[in-house]
């Protein structure tokens, strides 16, 4: 077993690990870089067959729009194959859009450390019913992001008994994270 | 002596639930753990968090993007500037601001010194969660020196509110220079001395080696990051792996670890403080001559959209996802803490530890509760 070591950022770089130029700043949006691209193609061809599937780009950042129904076949085939390899969930949020669009978003940031892809995949949900499939079978790292977004926002998950409350104290009421929840009507002391 | 007899006829019987925390000097804020013995043998532990959640995302929510930076100087109270700057990344990428090159240099320099701050403070904890009391006077001894630095900048020696969306605060003092080069000089004895005195110490051995063992692929799959990703031989620095600001113009080490055990996690940390001095120095030598912000409104109103950034925290990997609906304050924001993730792990790691490695287990993350609550 190899002991101890320090990997330089040379011997990293040139093995075409970070393989983007520099330009002035980093700050700015660049164009999709190769691998990125390479991504975007890969996934317009896996899932061709799934026509509700919508493949975007916003930013640097390519999107993947998905269905409930079909979540857990995605997140199976993103972690499994061979040209996607998104071994690490970086985070799961819940935006709500229940005053405009009756909807939440669920966001699922994806990272491939082999590859250093990164993705974000969107999923709807009706705000009356919102229910998703868990997918801490697949990344054991949902499991307190999926707590946490059933104690702020509500979300059900399918496929998890009624998950302990993680952030907020046992008995307490309604789902402070969503827009809705009345937060402004105490005084000023 | 019957309950012991008891419990080794059935191997299943598990012998008491032992509640550690929320209030326990070694748990580095207010977390609970109740764990479940067999004998001295941990046959499960459940973590309780949620003490200190204060809505801080929810609060950004009703805060202009200028004044939510003080909010993240509140999040990971240790490392602040480098949760200043993931917030202003993100939002400079959303308006598309080119920050002047000095601002960057400046920003690089205090954020790993805010790095070994960190590191230290975590090398003194560590060893008195050990039992020993030496290496804490020496670990706080060196992060004093740091913090010092930083209130001649700053002005202030924690909450610093210095790094700005466009830049930098104010530009810093005449004397910065040489500062931080005398500084480096002591840092880099510092950090001689603090290894010296306790990595290859018999009894921390003893204590640290092969305890609280997780695999990479176990780890990746729980989400860890930073320092404690890298001890278990995954290879993923965001600073290389995904740069952002100035990184890849500078030329350092990443200290992989091979075990995975609580002194592989405690080491990593030890080699990326001497690898930061590195960036530093190398930052210093090109320190260029100019403006330190951005022509930046006073009140930001980035167009509608969102944006993800990962940047790299003393603690592993720090995300900030940002949607914007256009006006001047953000319609939502979601912080992904390192610490948060990294602490669900601490469910493999103990599994089949003695009760007595429990403190040592749970110091090798180096958490900060005001992250993983928000």
């Amino acid at each position: 077993m190899k002991g101890h070591y320090i990997i330089t950022t040379r011997t990293m770089r040139n093995n075409n690990i970070s393989s983007k130029n520099e330009t002035q700043s980093s700050s700015v949006a660049k164009p999709l870089d190769q691998k990125e691209s390479e991504l975007l193609k890969n996934l317009k061809l896996a899932f061709a067959e799934f026509s509700e599937t919508e493949v975007s780009v916003s930013l640097d950042m390519v999107v993947l729009r998905v269905e409930p129904a079909r979540l857990l076949d995605i997140c199976e085939s993103l972690k499994s194959n061979q040209k996607f390899l998104f071994n690490y969930l970086s985070c799961i949020t819940v935006v709500d859009y229940e005053e405009q669009e009756e909807i939440f978003e669920m966001v699922y940031h994806l990272v491939s450390i082999d590859y250093h892809h990164k993705l974000a995949m969107k999923v709807s949900l009706p705000s009356n019913s919102p229910v998703v499939p868990s997918i801490f079978k697949i990344w054991k790292s949902a499991d307190w992001f999926e707590r946490e977004a059933h104690d702020l926002f509500g979300i059900q998950f399918e496929g998890r008994e009624n998950p302990l409350p993680l952030l907020l104290y046992e008995g307490f009421e309604g789902y402070p994270g969503r827009k809705s929840f009345p937060f402004h009507e105490y005084e000023e002391w | 002596m019957q309950v012991h007899q008891q419990a080794s006829e059935h191997s299943d019987a598990i012998d008491l639930m032992v509640n550690m925390g929320p209030q326990h000097p070694s748990t580095h804020g207010v977390f609970r753990l109740v764990i479940w013995v067999d004998g001295e043998r941990i046959v499960k532990v459940e973590p309780h968090i949620g003490y200190l959640h204060r809505g801080s995302e929810k609060i950004c929510e009703s805060e202009q993007y200028n004044q939510i930076v003080t909010l993240f100087d509140r999040l990971d109270y240790v490392g602040n500037l480098n949760n200043e700057l993931a917030f202003c990344l993100a939002v400079e990428k959303l308006t598309e601001t080119v920050v002047p090159e000095r601002a960057e240099y400046i920003r690089v320099i205090l954020c790993e010194l805010n790095r070994i701050a960190s590191h230290m403070l975590f090398y003194g904890v560590y060893g008195l969660d050990a039992g020993a009391t030496t290496p804490m006077l020496y670990g706080f001894r060196e992060r004093e020196r740091v913090q010092e630095l930083f209130e001649s900048v700053t002005g202030a020696r924690m909450m610093h509110n210095y790094i700005r969306i466009g830049g930098v605060k104010e530009d810093v003092p005449a004397d910065f220079e040489k500062n931080v080069r005398k500084l480096l000089g002591d840092l880099k004895k510092g950090v001689e001395e603090c290894d010296s005195l306790l990595s290859q110490n018999e009894m921390f051995l003893a204590r640290t080696k092969g305890v609280g063992i997780i695999s990479g692929d176990d780890a990746l799959d729980y989400g860890v990051t930073g320092p404690a990703l890298r001890a278990s031989g995954v290879v993923e620095d965001v600073r290389v792996t995904d740069p952002y600001s100035i990184y890849e113009r500078f030329d350092f080490g990443i200290p992989v670890g091979s075990m995975g055990d609580c002194w592989d996690r405690y080491f990593v940390r030890v080699e990326e403080m001497r690898e930061s001095i590195k960036i530093i120095e190398q930052a210093l030598a090109e320190l260029p001559k100019g403006e330190i912000s951005a022509k930046v409104r006073r009140i930001v109103r980035p167009p509608a959209g969102d944006v993800f950034i990962r940047t790299e925290s003393p603690r592993g990997d720090l995300g900030v996802y940002i949607v914007s609906d256009g006006s001047d304050k953000p319609y939502r924001v979601k912080v992904r803490p390192p610490s948060f993730a990294n602490l669900q792990a601490l469910e493999s790691m103990l599994k089949d530890t003695y009760i007595a490695d429990a403190v040592l287990v749970l110091g090798s993350i180096d958490i900060i509760m005001g992250e993983v609550d928000r």
